[in-house]
């Protein structure tokens, strides 16, 4: 067992998904063997080899500075769970 | 009336000759769709849309201002943004979801003046190789309906395969085009890393996803490619590179032409069946002139553990938008902003969504970085650069699509590695970015169909295109229809 | 025990761009909100961020200024968190390859020179706005500033006291103003700051724990925040406790700082190369001609006019403490005769002043750098005296005229003829002859009582110099 319950309920808050206890359990077998497939990699050597992020060796294109968006909240709050005088409205946010 | 069988191209000159209206078209595809709705290849059919659309096409031919594809119907993969549409992505945290924009792919189609037929079925998130995955259920391939169709185009690759459409997008992460393609014997291309613009197609992993077209035959697909790939400002991955004519070229000659067997291809996991079959299909090659070459993808064994770094880490990533405040699902019953975004995502993923976002997350996660992610990278250069060696020997790479035909429904959901092992020659594919296609080679001895796997050259599309459509015109498994579909 | 403070600054400067800096919604401040949030800015499914390449020159030409090693490629990443102003549950920053690198600022603190580090500038995205005003119990999210362009500089932990954090932190306000790259603007957040304090015996190597004071919007709080959360950690530690990691807020009302989340989580932000955007590549060209736009700096505006306008390092110090004042000091001084030192006073001193009291910028000033400079030459041709042009200048700011206009329109023409003058001082001593008396037994003070009857009869106009002159004649022989 590569992730233990803890792990998992840990990585489950980092990404903000509820577990109940069944599923931590059965995530921690599954991701455990996930693991064990990843771990496969280090039978190869990768040192020195630059990590590759993108399929492409392009540089970034950087585009103008205009603006070209026209305010369309109306269509954009129409699928939006709550709304209030053009704000999105989430529980209370305390600081 | 039945143009089902018909492809695009001939669609296409039925239209323009004025044989057939787009709105008859469109109204015999959405009545053969209902017919075989148990497939469950579509999320969403809105007819009164489609049929809109075709109107506005009839008016276009009518008027002489159209392209070959005004008035064709096309299902679009329900991962692509349409205006005014359902676009669940096959999940339950998009059920509610109407886009209020269109994907640059669907924007091209739509300015062809093609039909928007309907949104097929996928893997939730393109999460999955079998098409189980989605919330709206697992969808049946129309060669034995207790089969998984492959995916995660699973949708788009079945109403290609009985017919309901005549062509459907799709898009590719790990092989979800040509997988799907192979198992259910149409023909599916997945262009290069930047063909294809990914405005508006929801992402899985940012890096690996590309959008693509499933078709009956390679010179559809060479027809709708050239539509929908492109350079696109609004895709900082879009390759700023002129479309060639991928038609023009279908039909120059394969003499000489060199293909690479790689030997990781043909090994151990390999079902005999579908190696005997690719096995024929290359005689074929050989007779049209082609020569094969031994080659080597010495780490593409090591491309599975690297892509289930990479594609959940960016995944994760990708799917934290999803947290309930400016669409999609939000749970019912909370207590604070924490337990929202908890319980809305608990609600809103399936299993195996829930399993990659972790998966990411772990490995993106502090003291585990530079063992997992990065290690995946520097893989993932070395699995590149396989590809770069090989290709000074060799004009094409071929092997299998999958190592088996569609297998059971629920033989692997239990097990998710096992799962994931089936797109072990896809895989590599994606991570190097290249262009890969399925091809129709024939079926094994259940009926299921067996796909030949083609693989060019960085941004050469038009080679392997060329490369199937000369194998379609000595062959015709590509022709073949499910029994019952005919 | 005798403790030390050290202080990092994190500054957010808000690039002053008219686009966001991935998506092409506007980034005007104080729309109404969510107009300016487009599909990329709300993280719908499916869209991409595209760079803004006046972001990334603004980010050169701080970098530049301030002599630090510009980055030729850099890389964006993905920073990983939840918060409803954050659309994508990332914010879209630089981690591992930053645009700027090492650089240095220079700050002076009671006349002494003192190098602050600059470990780097980055550019990443703002988030939306949190209202806490209640709606039914909720909280109302605005994400018209999500996607803001921001310049994060980040010191090095060089500052030993508030007022070096604020000598520091108003010496990049003054840069990034200079650069024309952000507005400067504290009350509407587009220049924010965050504090990294902690304290430690005098002596010891090592860094004590340290707090992140977060968002402190004026200089004045930076100062008091600081002391207090100095004050606050020595308390901790004298008495047997430990500073904590951790991020605290600053309230300016209560004049304390208190930690922002009780229960303080481990972030873990799973920073990773963005895969949405490549590399960052700026070619040489690129980079030289962002230097060709870079203005003359602060420091050397400074030395030059103290050397060129022969200032003090006082005045040298306000009159360049903003481009626009500079240059509008350099405006009048190109109209006015070798009289410098007349424009600088006239410039910080009374025009300041009006400008102050209106709340105004030196840009809105009705009274133009010309105008100015005619009214000063009117005091050099002894047309008016320093005491009239005050006057003078109150109507001209009130737009009633040019100077010469105001000065004929009120007849406030100095009177230089001696006729003149002297009839206005037989009168005063006629008039005053007991003072007249006093002076000649040695009350020579009353002198001051005669200048004053003097150019209040001439109703200010007599020219001073010329009435002290004759006066002392005429009592002389009085």
């Amino acid at each position: 067992m590569l992730i233990n319950n803890d792990d998992v309920k840990k990585i489950a808050h980092l990404a903000r998904l509820a577990l109940t206890e069944q599923e931590s359990k059965d995530f921690a077998g599954s991701l455990s063997r996930i693991l064990g497939l990843i771990e496969q990699m280090n039978a190869v050597d990768t040192a020195g080899v630059e990590p590759m992020a993108h399929p492409s060796e392009a540089a970034l294109r950087l585009r103008e500075d205009v603006v070209k968006e026209e305010n369309q909240r109306d269509q954009f709050q129409a699928v939006a769970p709550a709304t209030e005088a053009g704000l999105y409205l989430v529980p209370r946010v305390l600081e | 009336m039945s143009h089902y069988h018909k492809t695009i191209t001939e669609l296409g000159a039925d239209l323009q000759a004025g044989k057939v209206s787009s709105v008859e078209l469109t109204q015999a595809y959405l009545d053969r769709l209902e017919k075989f709705k148990d497939l469950n290849a579509f999320i969403t059919v809105d007819s009164v849309f489609a049929l809109d659309q075709a109107k506005t096409a009839d008016a276009q031919i009518k008027k002489g201002k159209n392209s070959a594809l005004t008035g064709c119907p096309i299902a679009h993969k329900d991962i692509f943004c349409t205006d005014g549409l359902l676009t669940t992505c096959g999940s339950h945290m998009l059920a509610n979801f109407v886009a209020p924009y269109d994907a640059t792919v669907i924007k091209k189609f739509k300015d062809a003046g093609s039909v928007t037929l309907g949104k097929t079925n996928m893997d939730e998130f393109a999460m999955g190789s079998s098409n189980e995955t989605s919330y709206y259920g697992v969808v049946k391939n129309p060669w034995d309906q207790d089969k998984v169709p492959g995916g995660s185009s699973g949708g788009s690759a079945v109403a290609v395969a009985a017919r309901l459409a005549p062509a459907a997008t799709g898009t590719d992460t790990g092989g979800s085009i040509r997988q799907p393609a192979a198992l259910t014997g149409i023909t599916g291309i997945k262009p290069s890393y930047g063909r294809v613009s990914r405005y508006g197609m929801i992402a899985f992993a940012s890096s690996l996803d590309q959008g693509g077209i499933m078709t009956q035959t390679a010179e559809d697909a060479a027809l709708l490619l050239g539509e929908m790939a492109g350079f696109d400002e609004r895709d900082s991955t879009s390759v700023d590179q002129a479309v060639p004519d991928y038609v023009a070229t279908l039909n120059d000659s394969l003499k000489g032409l060199k293909i690479g067997l790689p030997e990781e291809y043909f090994g151990e996991g390999l079902d005999d069946e579908v190696a005997s079959v690719i096995e024929v299909a290359l005689a074929e090659y050989k007779k049209l002139g082609a020569e094969t070459v031994p080659i080597s993808l010495p780490n593409s064994n090591l491309a599975v553990p690297c892509y289930y770094v990479l594609a959940p880490a960016e995944a994760s990533s990708n799917l934290s938008r999803f947290d309930g405040v400016r669409y999609g699902h939000r749970a019912k019953e909370y207590t604070n902003l924490d337990d929202m975004y908890e319980k809305t995502r608990a609600e809103g993923f399936g299993a195996e969504v829930k399993r990659r976002i972790m998966i990411g997350a772990y490995a993106l996660s502090a003291g585990y970085y530079d063992a997992y992610y990065l290690k995946a990278q520097q893989l993932r250069r070395l699995i590149a650069n396989d590809f770069t060696e090989a290709f000074k020997k060799c004009d094409v790479i071929m092997g299998p699509v999958t190592p088996t035909t569609a297998f059971r429904m629920g033989d692997k959901t239990d097990d998710p590695v096992a799962m994931y092992l089936n797109d072990i020659y896809t895989i590599p594919v994606n991570l190097a970015g290249l262009p890969g296609m399925s091809i129709p080679a024939g079926f094994d001895k259940a009926g299921m169909p067996v796909g030949l796997h083609c693989i060019g050259q960085y941004f050469d599309e038009a080679r392997i295109l060329n490369v199937a459509h000369q194998y379609q015109q000595v062959t015709d498994w590509h022709q073949k229809i499910p029994p019952g579909f005919e | 025990m005798e403790w030390e403070t050290v202080i990092g600054l994190e500054v957010h400067a808000q690039l002053q761009t008219k686009s966001k800096i991935f998506s092409s919604a506007s980034t005007a401040y104080g729309a109404e909100p969510n107009t300016q949030a487009c599909n990329v800015d709300l993280a719908l499914p499916g869209v991409l961020p595209v760079m803004n390449q006046e972001a990334a020159r603004m980010a050169v030409k701080f970098g530049l200024a301030i002599g630090a090693k510009v980055n030729k490629r850099s890389v964006f990443a993905r920073k990983n968190y939840f918060y409803p102003d954050l659309p994508k549950g990332y914010q879209i920053s630089q981690f591992e390859l930053p645009i700027v690198g090492l650089g240095k600022m220079v700050i002076n603190i009671d006349g002494k020179e003192k190098v602050v580090g600059i470990t780097r500038a980055h550019l990443e995205e703002d988030a939306g706005k949190s209202l806490h005003e209640d709606f039914q119990g909720m909280t109302g999210v605005d994400l018209n500033r999500a996607g803001t362009p921001l310049l994060e500089i980040v010191s090095e932990p060089d500052m030993r006291s508030s007022k070096e954090a604020v000598a520091y932190l108003k010496k990049v306000h003054e840069l990034v103003r200079y650069l024309e790259i952000c507005d400067g603007n504290m009350q509407e957040g587009s220049f924010r700051c965050d504090a990294n304090v902690s304290v430690r015996p005098k002596g010891q190597k090592e860094f004590g724990t340290r707090a992140e004071l977060k968002n402190i919007n004026s200089f004045r709080f930076v100062e008091k925040a600081i002391e207090i959360e100095i004050e606050r950690q020595i308390d901790v530690i004298e008495s047997g406790g430990k500073v904590v990691q951790e991020t605290r807020l600053y309230d300016s009302v209560k004049d304390t700082t208190r930690s922002m989340r009780s229960k303080e989580e481990a972030n873990d932000y799973r920073y990773f190369p963005d895969p949405d955007l490549p590399p960052m590549v700026l070619d040489d060209e690129t980079i030289e001609a962002v230097r060709k736009t870079l203005p003359e700096l602060p420091d050397a505006k400074r030395t030059r006019f103290i050397k060129e306008y022969g200032l003090t390092n006082y005045d040298a110090g306000v009159l360049t403490s903003t481009r626009a004042l500079a240059d509008y000091y350099e405006s009048v001084c190109s109209h006015v005769k070798d009289n410098a030192k007349l424009a600088a006073n006239w410039v910080s001193g009374e025009l300041s002043a009006f400008l102050n009291k209106e709340s105004k910028d030196i840009t809105e000033s009705p009274v133009s750098a010309g105008q100015l400079a005619s009214l000063l030459n009117r005091i050099e041709d002894q047309t008016i005296s320093g005491k009239i042009a005050k006057d003078v200048f109150e109507a001209m700011w009130a737009s009633e005229g040019s100077v010469d206009e105001i000065i004929d329109k009120k007849g406030l023409k100095q009177i230089t003829d001696s006729g003149a003058i002297e009839k206005i001082i037989d009168d005063v001593l006629a008039a005053n002859n007991v003072q007249v008396e006093q002076y000649k037994n040695g009350q020579e003070k009353v002198f001051g009582f005669f200048v004053g009857q003097v150019m209040k009869a001439s109703k200010g106009k007599a020219n001073p110099g010329q009435v002290n002159e004759m006066l002392k004649k005429k009592l002389a022989s009085a």
